[in-house]
């Protein structure tokens, strides 16, 4: 017996009910016709309708950060964004900026290497949100910027750490800070 | 001997696909054919249902089935509580076997908390589910409702359950009550505190969800859920809900985003997904939202307590005495009763010899939501309790709090020492982690500290926090006499493969704390192989051996050495075979580096591959030796095992605004030799984060009506990165003798006295003031007006 749980990426989308008309989404590099109607968020997009399930819906109101993806390369939330107004936007999620190697972005690598997740549903979100968060530092001071402690904890507290490994996020998006600038 | 795999900080092997968002979660289950759930809520804390109105919602596009509470009779039976109140009378709705009864999966007649599901709507999309749950009307007559465990219990009082005389529960009881009023009668010293240690919502990051599945052609029926105990939900659903054989049901948990506490439960969604997969011939699928899960998913704490302490001048504490009422929620959640009396009443001595102690719980309906465990349950609220009454008792006889905690904890030399509220505790040097705690806190200059922080407009407080917590739930005849219907063992099964991977199979289920990880760890230190050919299984039914669930920090420390056996018990048959084929006494057979040898006898090496294939043939076993190695064992403990510990932390009280800073947090912990100290670690900071939350910002308010006030994440406040500093960790590796890894549970322990450090804190700083309590959470308003209060009042008695 084949196992039942489809892997998500494989599976084709859900039969539903579709409303006449769709719209055309660019993730992660692709173009995508999803039959979503005018209500649906780029999050429910991602989710319901391309499988793409590494971005997670911990509240669906803005106030987790699980679901932060990037919009033109800055960090949003996906469960705020409706998809109908982002049609011409690059949208990437967390499959979009996992190498497809089997590796991993120096980010998640910091990650690991400082044991910055436990259960990891807000694992996702926190990996966007640093990814973001380093490029913002790079722009507003410069390649060799450095945070704070303070400073990095403030700019990561959109995303909610139940499991409460704020000490490890912390130092992993410091580790990854310090290794971006060409130093390895 | 080779490296030690046991013991070594290894990365989880579950990270990389976590980082990359690729295990699967519930909720990213997409069977082919998914229909959508959706629930219709009560809106009314306490009302009569008149009447429901589908005819709208029915008609509605991609509607498939609405059902009632009254579409579910003799399909559905109510949902069972397994945990009563120990040794005491109890009362509790009706369930047909005649077990206590949890309520029915949807309202039948009357609803009795705002978020209880009245109706069920299954539609194509989840859109159109949610949007027919609004169409339907329901004609409610609405009651009066009691919020708090004093209006239920008082005369008069709006009556929840027909079966509940008086909407208690029980009142449950431990200790001496007629020494301890004695003692506090006799006593020279005697502090009073009265406190509530409110309610608080678990909030795990994953909402719940599940996935029915029914296959009409074998009758098997498949749940995928956000479940901590599968197989013992499996047991429960088959048996006590849907009155289906045990083997026509398969529970899968898949990844869980986080519990701590929650997801052990029975909740209506899950037979409700079955039931409706097999009406239906389609999978259906429930997500709960986050204000779903704000109002219906179990609540943590609510203790209303009056405490008195009792002693002498010179620090000996001879008496504590305990009345506290417990707010169970509208229905007992499936183990909230047990929860709300033996877990607290039994810990309030904490880390200290108390002669004379007694402890009443009142455990109380009221109209909200129901009672679970949350992180630490039941022994956080016994220790914040002791440890704010201790700090009160040493301010009272003018006694620095670490000096009276030296003279009243229990000694090495006492332990195991009968704590005479029925706890046995362990082992462990209490005093030792006290002061290593202090020393790290530099506690002896806490006063140029609280000098220097004054000059910047803040008042520094050090609060000090020991504690002792049941953990390791087993053994099963200890827990059936605390009132739980159920067993307490784990199990492993361990299969060596002919061409020597192996592959561990575990009963117990992970919510986020690594344990493929850990288990494969125990059993290549066993067999001297690789950790990486050790593949760990779990969490689904059908392939699993049985286990009761990752709760009350037992995973590892009742899993661990179900693990642990299992493997002596396949190194003990290769050891046999591998002598025969040597020819030697199976003494002089060791496991090292891969190979399986004889010391100093080179010629005698086989490789553990070479082993797995000589069993997996059998040409040449010992005689009366079974082929192929595929073992599996049951572990249940010898007893509870007690982890423990000395937290410390400093806060600074913004004197103008009341703002709390926590600036640092000292932690020293033993919770007996661990397998992978960056897990356990990893355990020990989530636990103290979880702590400080309820500390400082974590309440669930409720109104006069029932409404849940704090249901969403900007209501409900919960830690985030900003709010706690770097943590000071040390550890202590004391073992408990009730299991043979001597490991002590280490999933919630920290979170045990932290509530109590920050606050005594908080009361440390504010102690000029004269303030003696304030009730958690200490928000900048809170601290502020008790500030204020205090200095108001000293100010007109001058």
């Amino acid at each position: 017996m084949t196992d039942p749980i489809p892997t998500s990426v494989d599976q084709k989308p859900v039969a539903t009910q579709r409303p006449p008309s769709g719209m055309s989404l660019h993730f992660n590099g692709v173009r995508h016709m999803i039959p979503v109607d005018a209500r649906t968020t780029v999050l429910d997009a991602l989710r319901e309708h391309l499988q793409l399930t590494g971005t997670k819906k911990g509240c669906d109101h803005g106030q987790c950060g699980a679901c932060t993806v990037h919009i033109n390369g800055r960090r949003v939330l996906a469960c705020l964004s409706l998809a109908v107004a982002h049609t011409d936007d690059d949208i990437r999620t967390i499959e979009g900026v996992t190498p497809s190697d089997g590796a991993l972005h120096p980010v998640q690598e910091a990650f690991l290497a400082c044991d910055a997740l436990q259960c990891g549903f807000c694992t996702p979100g926190q990996i966007m949100s640093a990814i973001a968060l380093l490029d913002e530092i790079k722009t507003e001071q410069g390649p060799a910027a450095r945070l704070s402690s303070d400073e990095i904890r403030e700019r990561m507290s959109g995303n909610i750490c139940r499991c409460g490994a704020y000490p490890n996020i912390v130092a992993a998006v410091t580790r990854a800070m310090a290794g971006q600038d060409g130093a390895r | 001997m080779s490296e030690r795999v046991f013991g070594a900080g290894l990365k989880p092997r579950e990270d990389p696909a976590l980082l990359r968002g690729e295990r699967q979660y519930t909720a990213d289950i997409a069977l082919p054919g998914t229909v959508h759930m959706e629930f219709l809520r009560s809106e009314h804390g306490h009302a009569t249902i008149r009447g429901i109105d589908v005819t709208e919602a029915q008609a509605m596009p991609g509607v498939l089935r609405i059902v009632t509470g009254a579409d579910l009779e003799g399909h559905l039976m109510p949902l069972p509580c397994i945990w009563v109140p120990g040794g005491v009378e109890s009362h509790f709705p009706p369930h047909p076997y005649g077990l206590p009864g949890a309520g029915t999966a949807l309202a039948t007649g009357r609803v009795r908390f705002i978020g209880e599901p009245v109706a069920a709507v299954v539609a194509e999309t989840r859109a159109q589910a949610a949007d027919a749950a609004r169409a339907i009307r329901v004609d409610y007559e609405v009651l009066p409702a009691v919020i708090t465990p004093e209006q239920a219990l008082a005369d008069g009082a709006p009556q929840l359950h027909d079966a509940v005389p008086g909407n208690l529960n029980a009142r449950w009881t431990c200790g001496d009550a007629d020494g301890t009023e004695a003692a506090l009668a006799e006593a020279e010293v005697v502090v009073k505190l009265d406190l509530h240690n409110r309610r608080t919502i678990n909030s795990p990051l994953e909402p719940r969800a599940a996935v029915g599945d029914y296959d009409p052609l074998t009758g098997e029926y498949t749940l995928y859920a956000t479940t901590q105990s599968p197989h013992n939900h499996r047991f429960l659903l088959s048996a006590l809900v849907l009155g289906i054989p045990f083997n026509k049901l398969r529970v899968v948990a898949p990844e869980i985003g986080g519990s701590f506490g929650t997801k052990g439960y029975l909740y209506p969604d899950m037979p409700l997904v079955l039931f409706l997969a097999k009406e239906l011939g389609r999978p259906v699928k429930w997500q709960d939202s986050r204000e779903g899960l704000m109002c219906s998913t179990v609540q943590g704490r609510d203790h209303r307590q009056y405490a008195s302490i009792a002693g002498t001048r010179d620090g000996k504490i001879t008496a504590l005495k305990c009345t506290s009422y417990a707010n169970l929620g509208a229905y007992p959640s499936t183990i909230g009763p047990g929860v709300a009396t033996a877990l607290m009443g039994r810990s309030i001595t904490g880390t200290y010899d108390i002669e004379h102690a007694f402890c009443e719980v009142f455990a109380t309906f009221t109209n909200t939501v129901p009672l679970g465990a949350q992180r630490g349950s039941g022994r956080a609220e016994a220790t914040f309790l002791i440890e704010r009454l201790v700090d009160r008792f040493a301010a009272t006889i003018g006694m620095d709090p670490a000096e009276v905690r030296r003279r009243n904890m229990v000694r090495p030399e006492q332990q195991p020492f009968d704590n005479r509220m029925g706890w046995l505790y362990d082992s462990g040097d209490y005093g030792a982690a006290l002061e290593r705690a202090l020393e790290m806190a530099g506690y002896a200059d806490r006063e140029a500290a609280k000098r220097a922080a004054r000059a910047r407009g803040k008042l520094l407080g050090v609060g000090i926090s020991t504690f002792v917590a049941v953990c390791g739930v087993g053994p099963s005849p200890r827990i059936a006499k605390e009132g739980m219907l159920g067993g307490s063992w784990e199990s492993a099964n361990i299969r060596v493969h002919p061409t020597g991977e192996v592959t561990l199979t575990i009963g117990v289920t992970g919510t986020g704390q690594s344990h493929e990880t850990t288990f494969a760890q125990i059993v290549a230190q066993e067999f001297g192989v690789a950790v990486d050919s050790v593949q760990v299984l779990h969490s689904d039914t059908t392939k699993a051996p049985y286990g009761q669930g990752t709760y009350g920090s037992r995973s590892y420390s009742v899993g661990g050495p179900a693990v642990q056996i299992a493997a002596r018990q396949v190194t003990d048959k290769m050891r046999l075979a591998a002598a025969h084929m040597f020819g030697v006494d199976d003494s002089a057979v060791v496991f090292r580096d891969g190979s399986v040898l004889v010391e100093g006898d080179p010629e005698k090496t086989k490789t553990f591959q070479d082993m797995a294939m000589a069993l997996w043939y059998g040409w040449d076993l010992p005689p009366g030796m079974e082929p192929a190695i595929d073992v599996t064992t049951t572990f249940d403990p010898a007893d509870f095992n007690y982890p423990y510990g000395a937290h410390i932390a400093v806060v600074e009280v913004d004197e103008v605004t009341g703002d709390v800073e926590l600036v640092r947090y000292i932690a020293v912990n033993d919770v007996g030799p661990v397998g992978n100290p960056l897990v356990v670690d990893g355990q020990i900071e989530g636990s103290i984060v979880h702590g400080v939350g309820q500390a400082l910002m974590e309440v669930a308010q409720y109104d006069q009506t029932g409404a849940l006030l704090t249901a969403n994440l900007d209501r409900y406040a919960i830690p985030r990165a900003a709010d706690v500093p770097f943590f000071e960790l040390d550890r202590m590796e004391t073992p408990t003798p009730h299991n043979p890894l001597g490991a002590k549970g280490a999933g919630e322990a920290a979170t045990v006295p932290t509530a109590a450090a920050v606050t005594n804190a908080v009361c440390d700083a504010l102690a000029e003031f004269g303030v003696q309590h304030i009730d958690m959470p200490l928000t900048a308003e809170t601290v502020w007006r008790a500030m204020n209060a205090a200095t108001t009042s000293r100010s007109e008695a001058q």
